[in-house]
């Protein structure tokens, strides 16, 4: 379970969370929603400790991230896989060298024969070929890096995923292709899951349940209908952006 | 009554001024704290060897075998060219064997640490800034943490001990091309004898001036490498960060090598 109380967060002079209250149940999926520069990606940085907040507290499975030892946050980290907006892959590497960094236990990624395996069958899962791994991140496509930078995410097992905007940059297609793969990773890997995003649609279609975050602050939680149906000024703003979706409302 | 000077915004110039002044001083700080951090964090990598002795085989490639051409090529005309003014200067007024001392000592106490190190300060220090500048922006260092992967073992330590290793290696032979090219000026141009070359280098060498030079060349590899690291490490965001970042690298590498060249003469040489 993931949980954030009261987090502040500021840049200089600039507030960027401004007292988040949010939480993720084991095994749903949330999806965090905002229009660009909200402080989205700020908000999934704190899961993992990359962030400290200014004040306020952040709990995964109950243990208080920015308290935590330095042995403490590895073996967290450990936990969680996070996929990247940009795929944030290491460019002197070949994809295969990439996702086999992502397996977290020692032992196993020192085993050539288990790596082997593993980097195949996460490339599997991110619907990508074996011969993806030989090539280096440079050589791939913008939707083919996020799909690498998922399969490292997954590679160590996680039991928790954090999405960062992972359809931002992708065509309408390949977006719904991405969309399509995180439900079904939900389905095979069943790991506690933060979709950060600006797409209503995309959103509406993985999550269990949906967040809006708005000025710094947690505006909304709740389901699709949940959002639909809002009366809140800012929640049917943001969602009478995506004009399909109002379609559906009605 | 005269209005209070206004530097800009609603404050008196005499609550902004010292603002103005202690904004730089804190930052300045705040630079040297986090380097600090920086450097205990290398300290702490050091026995996850495992991680850090591949990488910085690959980096001795990089630093050693990757920057010889360049280093030579300085070395010799610096050899060479101190060879001919000091002919120039001295020819007819002292004797000719002092010509072998003056390349001998100017090669290793100065030439071949300084000019070593400052070509490197570039092409090293730009190199690491920029790469680890575009790690950082492109969020392949905060990808390795959340990996729970130590920056410092994977990034930082495999380039810091290759300039530990390499740039005394590569003053060393700096050195010896400078001192081959000073003799080569010197006997071609001045007519002086290898007796009397040797003679003059072996009257004033003393075995200290080695240590001198390598001790430098040790001080100078930790400066091309941990302060471009540093630099990369904590570049700002986009293209205009990282680019910042690569100058500032050179730039304050540079300087610090300069710094640390006089500090050392001051400390080292006895009787200075």
């Amino acid at each position: 379970m993931i949980e954030l109380r009261g987090v502040h967060k500021s840049f200089g002079r600039q507030v960027v969370l401004d007292g988040v209250d949010f939480e993720v149940r084991r095994g749903e999926t949330v999806a965090l929603l905002g229009p660009s520069g909200t402080g989205k990606s700020v908000l999934l940085k704190h899961i993992v400790g990359l962030l400290r907040p200014d004040s306020g507290d952040v709990l995964v499975d109950g243990q208080s991230v920015p308290n935590l030892s330095r042995a403490g946050l590895t073996a967290l980290r450990l936990k969680v896989g996070y996929a990247f907006q940009m795929g944030a892959l290491f460019d002197s590497m070949t994809v295969f060298e990439n996702i086999r960094l992502g397996i977290a236990d020692e032992t196993q990624y020192r085993d050539e024969a288990y790596c082997d395996a593993r980097v195949a069958e996460c490339l599997r899962l991110v619907n990508l070929l074996p011969e993806v791994g030989r090539k280096m991140p440079a050589e791939l496509s913008g939707g083919m890096r996020k799909r690498v930078g998922i399969a490292r995410a997954i590679a160590g097992r996680p039991s928790y995923l954090l999405y960062d905007e992972p359809t931002s940059g992708l065509d309408p297609v390949n977006a719904d292709a991405m969309d399509d793969l995180i439900e079904q990773l939900q389905a095979e890997l069943h790991a506690t899951s933060v979709v950060v995003s600006h797409d209503v649609r995309g959103s509406f279609k993985v999550a269990d349940r949906i967040a809006l975050l708005h000025h710094g602050t947690i505006r909304k939680v709740g389901t699709a209908e949940d959002f639909v149906n809002a009366k809140d000024e800012v929640v049917r703003e943001f969602l009478e952006r995506d004009f399909q979706l109002l379609e559906a409302g009605r | 009554m005269t209005a209070t000077p206004r530097l800009s915004g609603e404050l008196p110039l005499h609550i902004q001024a010292p603002r103005l002044v202690a904004k730089p001083v804190i930052g300045w700080f705040a630079h040297i704290g986090r380097f600090g951090m920086m450097v205990l964090e290398l300290i702490r990598a050091l026995p996850d060897w495992r991680r850090w002795v591949p990488r910085a085989v690959e980096q001795c490639q990089n630093v050693g075998y990757g920057s010889l051409f360049i280093v030579l090529l300085t070395a010799g005309f610096a050899g060479a060219v101190t060879s001919l003014q000091a002919g120039y200067q001295f020819t007819g007024s002292v004797p000719i064997y002092v010509m072998g001392a003056v390349v001998t000592e100017s090669i290793i106490l100065e030439l071949g640490p300084v000019l070593t190190a400052l070509i490197l300060a570039g092409r090293i220090g730009a190199r690491y800034a920029a790469e680890l500048g575009t790690m950082r922006v492109t969020e392949q260092i905060d990808a390795l943490e959340s990996l729970g992967r130590n920056p410092a073992s994977h990034l930082l330590l495999p380039r810091v001990i290759a300039g530990i290793v390499m740039v005394p290696a590569l003053v060393m032979l700096a050195d010896c091309t400078g001192l081959l090219a000073g003799w080569a000026a010197a006997k071609s141009s001045l007519g002086i004898t290898n007796a009397d070359f040797v003679y003059g280098s072996r009257y004033f060498f003393r075995s200290f001036d080695l240590w001198y030079s390598l001790i430098k060349a040790e001080a100078f590899g930790m400066v091309v490498t941990m302060i471009p690291c540093y630099v990369g490490f904590t570049a700002d965001q986009g293209a205009e960060g990282v680019g910042r970042a690569t100058t500032t690298a050179v730039v304050m590498s540079s300087v610090m090598i300069l710094l640390l060249d006089t500090v050392l003469a001051k400390l080292l040489l006895p009787g200075v």
